[in-house]
């Protein structure tokens, strides 16, 4: 394996640049969002300092407690962003199906995939387990958060449709069918997409990471083959759970119809 | 089936938001009861109250003797059929959504001929294979109407089913809908703005006024 090439603390500040010309863009153009980009790049270096100091100390305290505190923290971190960024509100029912979907569909995934496909040992090595909890994780909120938006949407627009079938004696989810493949495939879209682009439109981060580190090319692509699967396994898992136990909170136990209390 | 004239549906003390206050009510088997009313009235909240698309807040509904409550909410809908003022259409063919009551429910749907003859009633079986969702409105409803015919419901519930129907063919769609609904000892229900199918049609007419209902009228229809 080559050494990596270590980038200095000057040459990090170098990178910089990009920010000040972002803003210098900005501020020529009289777009107010000098102070968004100022937070966001203070935030991203606090979190990503904070974050290495974290992993250090991880990587030099390797106990099977910390790793799972890390992936607890993680998730739990994941569940909250997925109830602050989906636009309807959600109700305590609907918070506890996701975390419940969330949790059934990262776990099985992530523990497969370091048991089954890389046969860790030990399986909670911070070294692998926490970026490939980060990757698993980040992609099934990425896709819930569709999910969810979607739904709530499609049951909002779909109203009519809905009722229409119940009238004709649908069961809520079969009344409710469309509305769920199309959340399911607004969820699933995005990774979809990324296997599709995978290598030809964009280099994937992790095996970006692996090659800048030293790594082989063919050992880069072999992880990120694995971890395309694992994540694609994760999100649908996760998704398909969320919408399977979801929908019935948008009807009663007398098979009505309950978002929006219309009566007429 | 019921006997004629048993009661199919009755409200007892039956308050829905301030929409309805009906003291007492009934739906009688194998009639044709129209009920008409101004705007606002509660006519169409009063059909959802038949196959429980809204629940009472206080009160009793019941089919055939029992508290809908006692009935499966999908179950009920199959036998209390519904057809809204403005028809959903689903994707597909007119053929397709002819049968979505069978698809809904994941039986075996009637044979073609079943199918094209319950159109022919309803003038579409030369759209057969058309997608549904370019039909006109009143040709919507009407597909609609031999959507319902082909479950054989024990009640229809039909809301306004002639405000898409301007024309003389289309007056006869549904006095040859009644006519078969009443030939097979089924109930009819329709809810309507237009006093003159109330007349022609109705066994028993009943206004609503204000969510309460105003008269009751035996028809000269009624045999």
């Amino acid at each position: 394996m080559d050494e990596a090439l270590e980038l200095s603390f000057y040459q990090v500040l170098a990178a910089y640049v990009f920010v000040l010309i972002l803003l210098l863009i900005v501020r020529l153009k009289g777009i107010p969002r000098e102070k968004e980009i100022v937070i966001a790049t203070v935030r991203m270096t606090l979190q990503l300092v904070l974050v290495g100091f974290i992993l250090i100390f991880l990587f030099e305290n390797i106990h099977p407690l910390l790793t799972v505190l890390a992936g607890v923290l993680m998730f739990s971190f994941a569940v909250h962003n997925v109830y602050q960024r989906t636009n309807a509100l959600i109700g305590p029912r609907m918070k506890k199906i996701i975390a419940l979907s969330m949790a059934a569909g990262i776990l099985s995934c992530l523990m497969f995939f370091i048991v089954a496909v890389m046969n860790l040992s030990p399986w909670y090595d911070p070294r692998y387990f926490i970026p490939i909890a980060g990757m698993i994780i980040g992609n099934s909120m990425t896709g819930i958060t569709l999910g969810v938006n979607n739904l709530n949407n499609g049951m909002d627009a779909y109203k009519d449709r809905i009722e229409g079938a119940l009238m004709l004696g649908a069961a809520p989810k079969t009344a409710s069918k469309q509305v769920l493949n199309e959340a399911f495939d607004a969820a699933m879209l995005p990774t979809i997409n990324s296997m599709v682009g995978m290598g030809i439109v964009f280099l994937p981060g992790m095996m970006t990471g692996q090659i800048l580190a030293g790594a082989s090319p063919l050992v880069a692509i072999n992880y990120q083959i694995a971890i395309m699967l694992g994540v694609t396994g994760s999100v649908s898992l996760s998704v398909l759970l969320y919408l399977h136990l979801s929908y019935r909170v948008f009807f009663n136990d007398r098979q009505q119809l309950t978002l929006s209390e219309k009566t007429k | 089936m019921a006997e004629t004239n048993e009661i199919m549906i009755s409200l007892n003390d039956v308050r829905f938001k301030d929409i309805l206050a009906i003291d007492e009510l009934t739906i009688k088997s194998g009639a044709v009861t129209a009920l008409t009313g101004p705007s606002g009235s509660g006519k169409s909240t009063l059909l959802k109250l038949f196959n429980q698309m809204i629940t009472p807040d206080q009160g009793e509904v019941t089919f055939m003797g029992a508290d809908l409550n006692e009935y499966d909410p999908v179950e009920l809908r199959r036998r209390v059929m519904m057809v809204p003022q403005t028809p959903v259409m689903f994707n597909g063919t007119v053929r397709d959504n002819a049968v979505i009551g069978f698809t809904f429910a994941g039986t075996e749907p009637p044979p073609d001929t079943a199918v094209k003859e319950m159109l022919s009633r309803v003038h579409l079986q030369q759209a057969l294979d058309e997608p549904a969702d370019v039909l006109s409105g009143g040709e919507k409803q009407r597909l609609a109407l031999a959507r319902a015919l082909l479950m054989k419901p024990d009640v229809y519930l039909l809301d306004e089913p002639t405000s898409a129907l301007d024309d003389e063919t289309s007056r006869g769609v549904i006095d040859a809908f009644a006519a078969h609904v009443k030939a097979n000892g089924q109930t009819l229900v329709i809810v309507t703005h237009d006093n003159a199918l109330a007349e022609r049609l109705g066994d028993w007419r009943i206004k609503l006024a204000g969510g309460r209902v105003m008269a009751i009228e035996e028809g000269t229809a009624h045999g």
